[in-house]
C-alpha cells in the first residue's frame, strides 16, 4: 500500500511539472504509466475513469484523483491529487512575482512561441490515445466522431456531448 | 513585488481566507465541463476581484507555466491575496466539492462498473469523451498552426510520443530546445 502510494506521488509529482498547456498535455504519459508499465488498468478502463473525470465538475486533473483512488483507494486519491497540484502551484507562486517584471522580456515571448506547439502536439496525441482506447463498434466511432466534430464546430456545452454519449450507449449498445 | 506591481490591482483590500475558500469552491462545484468560463465570471464580472486585463495577464502565467491552469490560478490568486495559507485556501475551497464527488464516483465505478448495463453507459461516456479531448485539441492546435516551424514542432512531439513511444520527459529534453532554437530565430 505505501509502495503504490509512493509511486503514484512519484507519477504524479514528475507528471505536474511537465504538463505544459495543461494536464491533458500528460494523458498519453498516464496511460503509457498506469496501463502499459504498472498494469493498474486496462486502456478501456483508463478511457471510463477519463471520462467520469471530465463528467464531473472541477478542473481535469481529478483524473490523477480517480486514478489514485482506483489503485490506492481514497488516500491514493488524495495523494494524487496532491502531487499533481503542489510541484505546479509552488513553481506558480515563485514565478507570479517576477511574471510582471519579464512582461517586456524578449525571451518570455520567445518560450512562450516555443511551448504553444509543444502543446498541440500533445494534446493532439492525447485525443489519439483516448479515441485508440475506445471500444470500435461502429456505434461508438460514430458517437467519436460526432463529439469531435461537434466540439471542434460549435460551442456546444460538453455536458450535452457526455450525456448524449451515455444515453446512446445505453439504448443502442 | 508590493510597490509597483500593485498598481494594477483591481481591489485594494486584501481578501480574507474566507472568502477566497467560498469563491473558489463556488467555481470548483458549478465547473462542468472545464472551470476556466465560471472561474472567470466569478472573479472579473461576479465579485470583481480583477479586472478583465490583471485576470488575463495572470491567466496567462498559469497557462505558460505547466499544471493545471485554473488550480495554478487558485494558487498564484491566492498567495497574492494572504502568503501561503491564502493560496491553501482558494485551491481547497476549488478542489473540495470536486474531489468528494469523484471520489465517490470511483467508489460507485469500482462497486457497479462491471454490470453490463452500466458498461453500456460507461462505453457510450469514454467514446464522447475521447471526442470531446480530439475536438478541443483540435480547437488548440488550429490557430497555433500558422507557420512551418509550429506544425513541424507539433508533429515532431506528436510522433516521438506516439509512434517512437518515448515517455514525456525525454520528449520534452528533446522538443522544447529545438522548439526554443527555432522560436528565438524567428
Amino acid at each position: 500500500m505505501t509502495g503504490k502510494l509512493l509511486i503514484l506521488a512519484a507519477l504524479f509529482g514528475k507528471l505536474s511539472l511537465l504538463a505544459v498547456g495543461g494536464v491533458n498535455s500528460t494523458v498519453p504519459e498516464i496511460v503509457q504509466q498506469v496501463v502499459g508499465l504498472h498494469h493498474w488498468m486496462t486502456a478501456a478502463q483508463f478511457s471510463q475513469l477519463f471520462a467520469l473525470a471530465q463528467s464531473a465538475p472541477g478542473p481535469n486533473m481529478l483524473i490523477a484523483a480517480l486514478i489514485g483512488a482506483h489503485v490506492a483507494g481514497i488516500a491514493g486519491g488524495i495523494v494524487a491529487s496532491l502531487a499533481m497540484i503542489l510541484p505546479a502551484g509552488f513553481l506558480v507562486i515563485a514565478v507570479s512575482g517576477l511574471w510582471e517584471r519579464f512582461r517586456e522580456q524578449r525571451w518570455r515571448r520567445v518560450v512562450q512561441a516555443a511551448i504553444l506547439p509543444i502543446t498541440a502536439g500533445l494534446v493532439l496525441a492525447a485525443g489519439f490515445v483516448l479515441v485508440r482506447g475506445a471500444d470500435r463498434t461502429i456505434l461508438l466511432i460514430a458517437i467519436t466522431i460526432a463529439a469531435t466534430g461537434l466540439t471542434f464546430g460549435t460551442k456546444l456545452h460538453p455536458l450535452w456531448l457526455l450525456g448524449g454519449g451515455v444515453l446512446l450507449g445505453l439504448v443502442f449498445a | 513585488m508590493n510597490g509597483n506591481s500593485d498598481k494594477s490591482a483591481a481591489s485594494p483590500a486584501k481578501l480574507t481566507l474566507r472568502t477566497l475558500f467560498s469563491g473558489f469552491f463556488q467555481a470548483g462545484i458549478l465547473g462542468f465541463g472545464g472551470v476556466l468560463p465560471v472561474a472567470r465570471r466569478m472573479i472579473v464580472e461576479q465579485r470583481q476581484w480583477l479586472s478583465a486585463e490583471a485576470f488575463n495577464d495572470l491567466f496567462s502565467l498559469c497557462q505558460f507555466l505547466p499544471g493545471a491552469n485554473v488550480v495554478n490560478f487558485a494558487f498564484a490568486f491566492g498567495a497574492r491575496n494572504r502568503g501561503l495559507k491564502g493560496a491553501a485556501a482558494a485551491v481547497a475551497g476549488l478542489l473540495a466539492a470536486p474531489l468528494v464527488i469523484v471520489l465517490c464516483i470511483s467508489a460507485l465505478y469500482q462497486r457497479f462498473g462491471a454490470i453490463p448495463i452500466v458498461q453500456h453507459g460507461l462505453r457510450g461516456l469514454a467514446a464522447a469523451a475521447a471526442g470531446l479531448v480530439m475536438g478541443t485539441a483540435m480547437k488548440i492546435a488550429a490557430p497555433i498552426f500558422r507557420g512551418i516551424r509550429q506544425v513541424a514542432i507539433a508533429m515532431l512531439t506528436f510522433g516521438l510520443v506516439i509512434l517512437a513511444h518515448f515517455s514525456l520527459p525525454v520528449t520534452m529534453l528533446l522538443v522544447l530546445p529545438l522548439s526554443i532554437a527555432l522560436a528565438w530565430r524567428q
